[in-house]
């Protein structure tokens, strides 16, 4: 029955795959692909995931996992299958499968496709699944902790290094596209506003009027902030309010940096915690919602398959599509973030071995997914609107006229008209410019409700996108920030005890202004560079997030090796020598290219002979000094992210050859196995 | 007619499950959890009361990676 299933799978499979490559030269159906992607999933899951899991990780349903041998009833409490899904999946989703592939989509539709499927099926969710049982059988340990105790002491202290740097630049990243949403758009700032209050409102009912009622808050929460993008249209017609919300982007950029410190000292019950049930409620319902309309609407994608941008020249960022595809979609195939999550809070409710497949592959299956409802979003637009969103003004020219000459003459035509009525339809004075895909995504995701729930609506649903984009995002911020923050006090521990001290509030306030401080510089950098920003960031997040997956995928090959299956370590070794292959070249050309276009030093270098020939404009001279100067810096910064790389790589080898030869290793920290004696009943969630 | 009439019933059995699945998905089932573990495991011993417990689960969560890029 299983084979046959198997075999059908595998057969639809290939008919849909078969269906996007006859059609290539011709718009496609989105349900192709989500069709294909679907089958893919399951072929993975069933029988990938399932080899693993049986053969590699050999996971044993009668072993007691912590969850049963530790129950305390708080955190390690053994917890059914399907709630164990549900809180690991709200916890890895993250807006990089949104922002990622909606700008990987500038290759064309298939190579961001095609990476998210093959990249999540044999990469990303193997990795997730794999430190999840690793962790499950080390009582919950952290992927930093189960480095130090495998491989040695280098390998703990890269990966505490490594997420410290990756929350600096993905913060930074996340805290640009939040600000590109919203400049000049009162709309969008108005609502986003409003859901701070909501929030402290709902943080407010949950510790001292109804302690623990989730549900009730959310609730509250949801209908207040949906009523908040309703007040937010009406605003915008107040030529009086609309005034007090509508920004420039540096001066968002100050106020999102500000409020995000002061979230990060305030307690986290009045805002973190339930802006975070909001934007989790929201998401889920977003994800649903997205996947019903996709399948109701069964848009045609208008992009072509492939663009010529895959020779480096893409305006969104540039670089070749090896490896630049597979840095740009990042979260969507692997993400090394994932690892954290699945090494901590997630391991202590699992009750029984056998559901790491379902909570660890399944969700990043489910996770990759989203990706792909992303990319659709983004491949559904005409192809001139798409680049006319997402290209800075330093690349396609300042002016509408100019930008749609520059685009047009891509072989994807726009008009000022077309770009100006589809704004004023999305209830936005322009959509020139808005770099960082949350915009664009907007409009793909407006484009599907709309016509599925009623297109009158459409500048509604555009702003209810960016609504939940941004009060997701800010989750992230703060919550990246947070943690951050607990590592920079660790590290800082060292030099003096006191800073080490989690609670201790002079060291809060210190390493939180340490810590904004460090992202809000590289934010104001990507706020002042006319070419949006974007494109030199999330590069380097994408660099630093596959850095962090390699390190994961490290820990994981050094484990197996060590327990005496070498040959089944090739299961997490190929993907990590592909990332170490992608990740090396992308930040190799990063660094070195002539090109000004993809060569940190080289865009330095090329800025700073105009500005000493003097054929700059007045405004970009002005600010040229500290475009040179960050571009040195993430060059810097690159060299460091693959020196770490690298260093993990060989602690590894080092720890496999020792192993091969038979020398003495770090004991394995596995805890002894003891036969559980968990029922059914005993579960949380039945 | 038996079938008829356990309809009614397996349909609300259904409901339950649904609503507890929910309230477990949003966590609002964990004090519960705790006053069961705690009278199986540690009876006679002080407990906290649901303010105090709800205020612990919030720190801890956000005391370690619990939300992603």
């Amino acid at each position: 029955m299983k084979k046959l299933s198997g075999v059908l799978l595998a057969l639809v499979a290939a008919f849909a795959l078969g269906g996007i490559a006859v059609h290539r030269h011709e718009p496609i159906n989105a349900l192709w692909i989500v069709t294909a992607a679907v089958c893919i999933y399951l072929l993975g899951y069933r029988f990938y995931a399932a080899w693993i899991a049986t053969r590699v990780l050999r996971v044993d349903p009668t072993r007691a996992t912590p969850a049963e041998r530790l129950n305390n009833g708080r955190d390690f409490v053994p917890t059914h299958r399907a709630i164990v899904f549900g809180h690991h999946f709200a916890a890895i989703a993250g807006p990089g499968p949104l922002v990622g592939p909606t700008l990987a989509a500038q290759f064309g539709y298939l190579p961001g496709t095609l990476w998210i499927l093959v990249g999540a099926v044999l990469g990303g969710c193997v990795q997730d699944m794999t430190i999840l049982l690793l962790s499950t059988r080390r009582d919950g340990r952290s992927l930093g902790q189960m480095a130090r105790d495998e491989l040695g002491p280098l390998g703990g202290f890269a990966a505490l290094i490594g997420t410290l740097l990756i929350l600096i630049v993905l913060c930074a990243v996340l805290a640009l596209v939040v600000v590109n949403a919203m400049k000049h758009s009162p709309w969008a700032t108005s609502t986003v506003a409003a859901t701070v209050p909501v929030a402290i409102l709902v943080g407010l009912y949950l510790r001292l009027w109804r302690p623990g009622r989730v549900l009730e808050g959310s609730v509250i929460g949801i209908v207040l902030v949906l009523l908040g993008v309703l007040a937010g249209g009406w605003l915008d017609q107040q030529p009086l309010l609309r005034s007090w919300f509508d920004y420039a982007a540096l001066p968002l950029a100050a106020i999102v940096a500000v409020y995000v410190w002061v979230a990060a000292i305030l307690p986290v019950w009045l805002l973190l915690a339930p802006r975070d049930y909001l934007s989790t409620f929201l998401k889920l319902g977003i994800v649903a919602l997205l996947a019903i309309a996709i399948v109701v609407t069964h848009p045609t994608l208008k992009m072509p398959a492939v663009t010529q941008f895959i020779d480096g020249s893409g305006p969104l960022f540039g670089g070749k599509l090896f490896p630049f595809v597979f840095i740009t979609i990042a979260c969507g195939a692997i993400s090394g973030f994932h690892a954290l999550v699945s090494s901590g809070t997630t391991p202590k409710l699992i009750c029984n071995e056998a559901d790491v497949r379902l909570v660890g592959y399944g969700s990043m299956a489910l996770e990759s997914f989203v990706a792909i409802m992303a990319i659709i979003a983004a491949t559904l637009l005409d192809p001139g609107v798409y680049f006319a969103i997402n290209s800075g003004a330093g690349v396609v020219g300042s002016t509408p006229d100019l930008a749609v000459r520059t685009i047009s003459s891509w072989g994807f035509p726009v008009t000022v008209q077309q770009m100006h009525e589809l704004a004023h339809a999305m209830g936005e004075q322009t959509l020139f410019a808005r770099t960082g895909g949350a915009p664009s995504l907007a409009v793909g995701m407006a484009s599907i409700f709309g016509s599925s729930f009623g297109r009158g609506l459409l500048a509604l649903w555009y702003h209810f996108a960016i609504m939940f984009e941004v009060v997701f995002i800010l989750t992230t911020l703060d919550a990246g920030t947070r943690v951050g923050r607990f590592i920079l006090q660790d590290l800082l521990g060292h030099a003096w005890a006191p800073l080490g001290r989690t609670s201790w509030y002079p060291s809060v306030l210190f390493a939180s202004t340490l810590l904004v401080g460090a992202w809000g510089y590289f934010l104001y950098v990507g706020v002042i560079d006319p070419n949006g920003g974007v494109n030199i960031l999330w590069p380097l997040f994408g660099i630093a997030n596959q850095m962090l997956a390699a390190i994961a995928l490290s820990v994981a090959t050094g484990i197996i090796f060590k327990s005496g299956r070498a040959r089944y370590a090739l299961v997490t070794l190929l993907p990590l020598a592909w990332l170490a292959i992608v990740t090396s070249t992308a930040a190799w050309q990063k660094i070195v290219s002539p090109d000004p276009h993809i060569g940190f030093l080289a865009a330095a270098a090329d800025l700073a002979a105009k500005l000493a020939a003097g054929t700059l404009s007045p405004e970009r001279a002005a600010v040229a000094p500290q475009l040179i100067f960050n571009q040195r810096l993430d060059t810097a910064l690159t060299i460091l992210f693959t020196a770490i790389l690298w260093l993990v790589i060989i602690d590894t080898l080092r720890v496999c050859a020792r192993r091969l030869r038979g020398l003495p290793l770090r004991s394995s920290s596995e805890a002894p196995y003891r036969a559980s004696r968990l029922e059914g009943a005993a579960l949380a969630g039945h | 007619m038996r079938a008829l009439q356990q309809r009614p019933m397996r349909l609300r059995a259904q409901l339950a499950a649904l609503w507890r699945a929910v309230r477990a998905l949003a966590g609002d089932d964990a004090y519960e959890r705790y006053c069961a573990h705690h009278a199986a495991h540690h009876a006679g011993e002080p407990r906290l009361s649901r303010r105090a417990f709800c205020a612990e689960r919030t720190q801890r969560k956000w005391s370690g990676v619990s939300r992603c890029c």
